[in-house]
């Protein structure tokens, strides 16, 4: 049980890694410039869009994890 | 760096002995006004004073104030005023039974000041791969951080020294990646978190003498949450709050929704003969850490709190990492 905990913290750091690179690459260089002065409203918004797909995923990613890791202890 | 070494050591000292000396005669005065409650994990009629989140926040602002003597930066006046506001918003919980809304919204609300003294920078920083300017987003995180380690450190305050325990570890560990990303004005406002820590922990450990109630948690909660986000360490400060991060979210994919730990019915936990602790097989029960812990088999409530401490500093080692990796680039 506790390697799990342990594995599953382990998952969840790797998790962050990647979805932070994702978000680096995915939304770093992303900019919109024919809207004019509204145009970082607009990136802005579809950043803040992309972010929670991304955080969706994540959530979904754990908690698949959380099953596969604890499918023993989970039956409660 | 000679004034960065004496507004330390006298604002650790300070936060460190305020706690160390109030605490006694808080726990003294509580207990005369009746104001305790019921260890449930003792065989015995054992009554614990609450809420010690009184001699916590105590303890902050005075060594605040000192390094705002010495720093006089908005960064402090941030901490100061959001972890009061925290700490008051669990007072008013300690009291009185508030809706499950109450704490996110008040919370939430809380942490204005941080934008509205302009404390923050917008890029969030990874590892390995560099910042990412997020301008609205980063507003809408600094609104939903404070909640987050508020309740998630509330959330992991159900067995004796926990909490303070748990916030010893994940406040030093902040502490010493700020010191690694030569941050050091905010490590140095930073200590005080662990030193209040340490000196409630001497009261709050197995058997409590004392237990830091909604006010003490939230009060621990958004004063590192507050850090994180002045210090420009919210990756950073997320992974060394892990443990505490997979009790809630262990929590909330099993009940699906965000409910106040006494409106559920079904108990995660449940007493052997010899009282310890032991997982129950009720369905209609959350999942949570202590429930997963003790689902290897019986333990008692020290040795559920030394795994949490174990798991709380590898989270911790994993947070170390993390901050030497942000000056490594893909």
């Amino acid at each position: 049980m506790k390697s799990g905990l342990y594995g599953f913290l382990f998952a969840m750091w790797i998790l962050i890694i990647i979805g932070g690179g994702i978000m680096v690459v995915l939304l770093g260089p992303f900019s919109i410039q024919q809207y004019g002065d509204f145009h970082w409203i607009i990136a802005s918004g579809i950043k803040v869009t992309i972010a929670l797909i991304l955080v969706v995923i994540w959530i979904m990613i754990l908690s698949k994890l959380k099953n596969w890791i604890f499918r023993k202890e989970l039956k409660f | 760096m000679i004034e960065l070494v004496i507004s330390a050591i006298i604002s650790c000292i300070l936060a460190f002995f305020v706690v160390y000396f109030t605490t006694p005669p808080l726990i003294k005065i509580l207990e005369k006004n009746n104001f305790t409650v019921k260890d449930m994990n003792k065989k015995e009629n054992v009554m614990v004073a609450r809420p010690g989140g009184i001699s916590i926040i105590l303890g902050i602002i005075v060594s605040e104030i000192v390094l705002y003597g010495f720093f006089q930066l908005n960064e402090i006046l941030a901490i100061i005023i959001t972890t009061t506001a925290a700490f008051l918003i669990g007072y008013v919980d300690d009291r009185k039974v508030m809706g499950g809304w109450f704490k996110p919204v008040t919370l939430a609300i809380a942490a204005l000041p941080i934008i509205f003294f302009g404390t923050y920078d917008s890029d969030l920083a990874f590892p390995l791969f560099g910042d990412v300017q997020i301008p609205l987003l980063y507003l809408g995180l600094i609104i939903f951080m404070i909640p987050i380690t508020g309740n998630t450190i509330n959330s992991i305050d159900v067995l004796n020294g926990v909490a303070s325990g748990f916030m010893i570890i994940a406040s030093f560990t902040l502490s010493i990646c700020l010191f690694i990303l030569q941050n050091y004005e905010i490590a140095i406002i930073s200590l005080p978190l662990g030193f209040v820590s340490l000196a409630f922990y001497k009261y709050h450990k197995m058997p409590s003498k004392i237990f830091p109630g909604d006010s003490g948690a939230l009060t621990f909660g958004a004063m590192y949450g507050v850090i994180a986000i002045v210090g420009g360490v919210e990756i950073i400060a997320a992974i060394a709050l892990l443990p505490a991060v997979i009790n809630s979210f262990l929590f909330l994919s099993s009940v699906k929704r965000i409910v106040e730990h006494r409106q559920i019915k079904g108990k995660p936990v449940e007493h052997t003969d010899d009282f310890k602790l032991k997982a129950t097989n009720d369905k209609t029960a959350p999942v949570t850490l202590v429930r997963l812990i003790l689902a290897g088999g019986s333990l008692t409530e020290k040795q559920v709190g030394f795994v949490i401490f174990k798991l709380a500093i590898f989270s911790g080692i994993l947070a170390i990492v993390t901050a030497f990796l942000m000056g490594v680039s893909l």
